[in-house]
């Protein structure tokens, strides 16, 4: 069958181009949602998730055209392949809700987060942590002569690491953006 | 450039544009602007209830009835969170319905003053969506965005918070037509390749049913036809969801009844089955299913419904297709007569004989009495008095409701108005007097039990005021019935607070109102005194006194299979598993 395209508004999502049902092993998606930049429109995204019982891994939000007043959510989520297709389907319903894109399946994509790291310490521990932070391309910027502020970019995967090598060297407090993703190529 | 005038003369202005004639509401502090402004007019009824629950369900009985949208004023605070149980009824039946409310002046939200509450946010989860207006100069545009939203796609109720400051404030006036409707145009037509895949099943089946909901209702009058016109030209059989009832006639040749959880044995073994399903407006609800993965094991299922989040929700279809129900089952037989109007006649004939067998069962026989009035009795009295008549049935909600879906026949869509999804208590007497409001010279019964109907008495006085004929047809058991039936099945028979102590006296009550009460106990009297009722040219209380520990059957108990069902107290024993018993 044909996949059918549905009008703006709707969702860009198709009722026709569902996944396999079977299985229910949970999967991880990067969504990403444009919508309308009107007063509560993320309390309604996130009550949407709350209220139907979805999970949110990560989430962010920005205004991405002021201009044409639209911001972009980039929620990452996890369920089984139906619930995945239920989310995009709740959300594609939604009045102020222009598009729904599943970055995971709609092709290849880069997934970029942002983080901040307070590491405290002195001596050895102090060294050692601004090298690992040279190796992870991380750069500093805060320092006191007991501390570092490193900003890091990459992948939550890559930020989990850096996190981990982090921890025994004064690893104080950690800040993070949540995932931005945008789809490969044109 | 639109004309300049204060917010309140917008707000009638725009529903006077949007075509409404009725507006049901109750005024307070917020709304004193939109009030006067009503007040100096004569183009727009504004009907007051006695409760903002009453507002909403008087509305939904409009708006069900006349497929219009219909509409609701009240203040900010209690107003407005006393409209939240009607809009969650009118979300789950996707009930076109648009709420204005008061809301404190815009510069002191969010300074807790006096009757504020955070509307849009206690709405925005039972509403189709919501807006605070806070500028004068938007708000007929966003009125003209709610009734497109309200009434487009899958209906349901939409909210608008108006502050006393945007209501007393200047603004200019957008007429429809020159309003920005935003970009919400969900799409009608069905995909023609999945409308050839349901034309390839249909040419092959043997077993077919068509299982129709509510979508066909709400998709307008045309639907009806063409469903009508699609099983007069295949012979398919058709039951139907408790909301759709009446898209297909009851005194149709192939009417099943209704099916589900209290549907009939007919309806329910042909589901389970039958080797084509064609779900066309309904949404595989938890009381229509039954046990999921026991659920029709035979089908191909196609799924016809406008809403995408519904397809593939709790049933996986093989053949979704997303559209408006007229829309798609007209192009449906299009394509079906243009390749020859193929069915599989002689299997099919089989089939209807399988079905008959299945009717034959009676599942709907009860064992009668002469010394009490079994509520069966009752309302199968009342189906025979009224039937040709000009008559709408609202219902509040338990037993007597799955009894008037089961003996009450239903010839034309917009005649049945029952809350199906959410299931409140309470609704039915202000739905009937939104009906009445909205139809003043037909026939307008509520069936109800004596606890539902205490929910929502004072709108009563509603009825009264308006001169609105209602006939409160209560079957009286001193009971909640349908939460003791299910303690007698569940619970060992502990039947915890479900009976009504202290009930008043109903002919009393009526006559207090100012309306006519009659009370029945005797089934020889039964018909004259529903003669008495109808003949009144007023609003009735009817209290039929009925047998108390009657149960409701046929009964697909929770957790089982559509051809596990009980068909009577004999069948109760053990019916119900620990598995089950969780469920609701």
């Amino acid at each position: 069958m044909n996949a059918v395209k549905l009008k703006k508004g709707t969702s860009s999502h198709s009722a026709y181009d569902l996944k396999s049902f079977i299985g229910d092993t949970e999967e991880t998606h990067t969504l990403a949602v444009l919508v309308d930049n009107e007063a509560g429109v993320l309390a309604r995204v996130i009550g949407l998730f709350s209220g139907r019982g979805y999970n949110i891994e990560s989430l962010t939000v920005a205004e991405v055209d002021h201009e044409g007043n639209r911001s972009r959510i980039t929620i990452v989520t996890t369920g089984t392949p139906s619930i995945i297709e239920q989310i995009k389907a709740q959300l594609g319903r939604m009045i102020p809700v222009y598009e729904v894109h599943d970055l995971t399946v709609e092709g290849p994509s880069v997934e970029r987060e942002l983080a901040l790291f307070k590491v405290l310490g002195m001596g050895e521990k102090r060294v050692e942590a601004l090298r690992t932070a040279q190796i992870f391309r991380a750069s500093v910027v805060d320092s006191t002569l007991e501390s570092f502020v490193f900003e890091l970019t990459g992948t939550p995967e890559k930020i989990d690491a850096f996190a981990e090598m982090m921890r025994p060297l004064g690893l104080n407090d950690v800040a993070r953006t949540g995932v931005a993703a945008i789809a490969r190529g044109t | 450039m639109g004309r300049q005038m204060t917010g309140a003369d917008i707000v009638v202005q725009a529903l006077k544009d949007q075509g409404v004639d009725t507006v049901f509401g109750y005024p307070g502090g917020a709304v004193l602007p939109i009030y006067d402004a009503i007040f100096q007019q004569n183009d727009i009824r504004h009907i007051l209830v006695r409760h903002e629950q009453g507002a909403t369900h008087a509305a939904e009985g409009y708006a069900r009835s006349t497929g219009k949208p219909g509409v609701v004023l009240v203040t900010s605070g209690p107003g407005a969170t006393n409209a939240v149980t009607g809009l969650t009824d009118a979300l789950m039946d996707s009930i076109p319905l648009i709420v204005l409310t008061g809301q404190v002046p815009s510069f002191m939200i969010g300074s807790d003053a006096f009757q504020e509450a955070d509307t849009v946010g206690i709405t925005r989860p039972c509403t189709k969506h919501n807006w605070l207006v806070k500028d004068t100069d938007k708000l007929a545009g966003t009125i003209h965005e709610a009734f497109h939203v309200a009434t487009s796609g899958r209906p349901g109720p939409v909210l608008i918070d108006i502050p006393k400051d945007v209501q007393f404030a200047n603004g200019k006036y957008v007429a429809p037509a020159k309003a920005d409707l935003g970009h919400y145009q969900p799409q009608v037509k069905g995909d023609k390749d999945a409308i050839i895949a349901l034309v390839d099943l249909m040419e092959k089946s043997e077993r077919p049913v068509l299982y129709t909901g509510g979508g066909v209702i709400n998709s307008g009058k045309g639907a009806s036809l063409l469903l009508r016109e699609l099983v007069k030209a295949t012979n398919f059989p058709v039951t139907s969801t408790l909301m759709g009832l009446g898209a297909y006639p009851a005194s149709g040749d192939n009417w099943l009844g209704m099916l589900g959880m209290h549907g009939t044995y007919e309806a329910n073994m042909a589901m389970h089955d039958c080797d084509l399903m064609i779900c066309v407006g309904a949404r595989f609800d938890d009381r229509i299913t039954g046990r999921i993965d026991a659920f029709s094991p035979k089908s191909k299922k196609v799924h016809i419904d406008i809403d995408p989040s519904s397809i593939n929700k709790v049933i996986h279809v093989d053949v979704p297709i997303l559209g408006d129900i007229g829309h798609v089952l007209e192009d449906l037989m299009k394509i079906w007569k243009s390749r020859g109007r193929k069915v599989k006649t002689v299997e099919i004939k089989k089939w209807h004989a399988q079905i008959d067998e299945w009717r034959a069962v009676n599942c709907l026989s009860y064992k009668n009495s002469e010394k009490i009035i079994k509520p069966q009795y009752a309302l199968q009295r009342l189906e025979a008095l009224t039937k040709d008549m000009d008559r709408y049935v609202t219902t509040e909600v338990g037993q007597h409701q799955m009894w008037a879906a089961q003996y009450l026949g239903f010839e034309e869509p917009h005649r049945w108005m029952t809350s199906g999804g959410l299931g409140t208590m309470g609704y039915g007497l202000p739905a009937s007097v939104g009906t009445q409001i909205a139809h003043p010279d037909s026939l307008v019964i509520n069936v109800a039990g004596d606890a539902s109907w205490l929910m929502n008495m004072q709108e009563m006085g509603t009825a009264v005021q308006y001169r609105a004929p209602v006939k409160q047809f209560i079957l009286n058991n001193e009971r909640l019935g349908m939460v003791r039936q299910w303690q007698e099945l569940l619970h060992g028979e502990r039947y915890s607070h479900s009976w009504s102590e202290s009930l008043p006296d109903f002919v009393k009550l009526a006559e207090a109102f100012g309306g006519k009460g009659i009370q029945c106990t005797d089934p020889a009297k039964l018909d004259d005194a529903i003669i008495e009722m109808l003949e009144y040219d007023g609003p009735v209380i009817f209290d039929c006194i009925v047998e108390k520990h009657e149960n409701c059957f046929p009964m697909i108990p929770s957790g089982k299979a559509h051809n596990e069902m009980l068909m009577g107290d004999a069948d109760t024993q053990n019916a119900i598993d620990g598995g089950g018993a969780v469920l609701v």
